[in-house]
This record gives C-alpha cells, structure tokens and sequence, in this order.
C-alpha cells in the first residue's frame, strides 16, 4: 500500500516536472541566466508547488498521524549550520553547471537522456562519496 | 532583459500544482518529505530494510513519467549543453551538496518553504544565490559553453 502510493506521488511529481520545463536543463539553465535572456517561467513553478503545500504541510502540522495511522515523519532539525549553508552553495553550483538537480535527472533518465545518465551516476558517486566520508569522520 | 519567447508561467504554474499535489499527497499518506536527494540519500545510506519499499517506489514513479505523459501530449525536449566531463562534475557537485545541505530543490525549495522552516529558507537562498551566481560565471565570464 505505501509503496502503491509512493509510486503514483514519484509519477504525479514526474508529470508536473515535465509540464513544468524542469526536466529541460535549458530551460532551467534559462531561469538562472540572469545576466543573459531571462526567462522567469520557473519562479511560476515554485509559486504553484507551494501554494498546495502551504496548505498540505499545515494540515500534516496539526495531524500527528498521516491518514494511514502511521506517524508524521517531518523534519525536526532547526539548526543552521556551516554544512546546510555550504552544502546548498555547492548543490546550487552543479545545478548551474548542468541545468539538472535531483528529481528532473531522475525524469529525464527515465525519458532515455543519456546525459541525465551520466549525470545520476555521477551524483550517486557523490552522494556515496558523502556516506564514506562521513562514516570515517565518525569513526575518528 | 526577460526572454518572452520563452516565458511559459501556465504550464509553469500547473507543473508546480502537480509538484504541490505528489508532495501533499505523500505527507498525508505516508508522513513524508518529497525531497529527492533525501530518498535517494536514505536508501544509499542509513535507512531500515523496511525504510526502503517507498523510497524505490517513489523514484521508480518519477523514472516512469515520461511514459504516462507520452501517453497524452509529446515529451517536450530534454536539451543538454554541458559536455560529459562537465556533467559529471556537476553531478558530484550535485550528490555531495544535497548531501551536507541535506536537501534540494524539492525538500528545501518546495517541502521546506511549505513547512515555514527557516533551515529551508537559508538553504534556498543558498543554493539559488549560487546557481545564478555560478550561470553568470559560466556564460559571461568563462564562456564554458554550458
């Protein structure tokens, strides 16, 4: 049941990538370009994700339990650390340099892009990279 | 100077509702982020055996969406500038900052802006502060190619 319904919010969230342009790393390279031809489309993106969320995470907020009856698993971190910011400054980087992050490399991967191959590979070489070091770093 | 021909906010706007709507489906379903680098993260690293099942879930259904939308209207274009080495430098970047930000564009940008967290805020900040800042040095002053 929970992987059902996974499986139909990982394809509801594909399709509005796909409608929305965020699978097109040119699109998205676009929207950062402020510089050059801007095109703001993607701040519409952004502005109707969160329109539905404000009012989803509101609701998940007051609930303690999901409709299922299993419990909420929201974050409860509320630090800001150097890791949060140099991490995203560092995400934001790659972003830039390929127009992908994580969910729309995952979409175009499964559209047949042999760059957004290349590109997931290498982000899960990353991403392990990530668990290694700091699996050592705990150990020490 | 805005580019018009490109400006598309309706398909825009419509794509984010679906990306609002798999988000707050999957919280209410199931309690959880949508945030992409954090599933793919828990399965690479310390989630349960029975943490896994969703997560593969989710992805598997974000891999198979250019096949239900083919299914309705054509798969708009996936254009690619950067070359090869490029990508993979990108993708390194990509895996290691999602990592120690601990998230992206969907847990921080979509999930954690819907939530009100200022962790989110400054990460969204963070990242899109660097992505314009690392476009312009790419396209303006390096000329990359990108």
């Amino acid at each position: 049941m929970h992987a059902a319904i996974a499986f139909i919010c990982g394809l509801i969230f594909g399709i509005g990538l796909l409608l929305a342009g965020m699978a097109n790393p040119a699109k998205v390279q676009g929207f950062l370009d402020l510089a050059g031809r801007w095109d703001p489309s993607l701040a519409f993106v952004m502005g109707g994700a969160i329109a539905v969320g404000l009012v989803a995470f509101q609701v998940a907020k007051k609930r303690g339990t999901t409709l299922l009856g299993t419990p909420m698993q929201l974050p409860t971190r509320r630090d800001i650390d150097a890791r949060l910011i140099g991490g995203s400054l560092v995400f934001g980087a790659g972003w830039a340099l390929a127009g992908f992050c994580p969910g729309p490399a995952l979409t175009a991967l499964g559209a047949g892009s042999v760059p957004a191959l290349i590109f997931v590979v290498a982000m899960l070489a990353g991403m392990g990279l990530f668990e290694v070091i700091e699996k050592k770093r705990t150990r020490a | 100077m805005i580019d018009w021909a490109q400006f598309t906010p309706l398909p825009a706007f419509a794509g984010g509702l679906l990306i609002g709507l798999a988000s707050a489906l999957l919280v209410l379903f199931l309690g959880r982020i949508a945030g992409i680098s954090g599933i793919i993260g828990g399965f690479l690293g310390t989630a349960r055996a029975g943490d896994r099942g969703w997560r593969i879930a989710f992805i598997l259904g974000l891999m198979a969406a250019p096949g239900a939308y083919q299914l309705f209207a054509a798969l708009p274009p996936i254009e690619v500038a950067a070359s090869t080495p490029l990508l993979i430098v990108a993708g390194l970047l990509v895996g290691l900052g999602t990592r120690y930000g601990a998230g992206c564009t969907s847990g921080h940008g979509v999930c954690g802006l819907s939530r009100l967290s200022a962790r989110s805020l400054v990460a969204t900040l963070c990242f899109m502060a660097s992505g314009f800042a690392t476009m312009y040095l790419i396209r303006h002053l390096l000329n990359l190619g990108a």
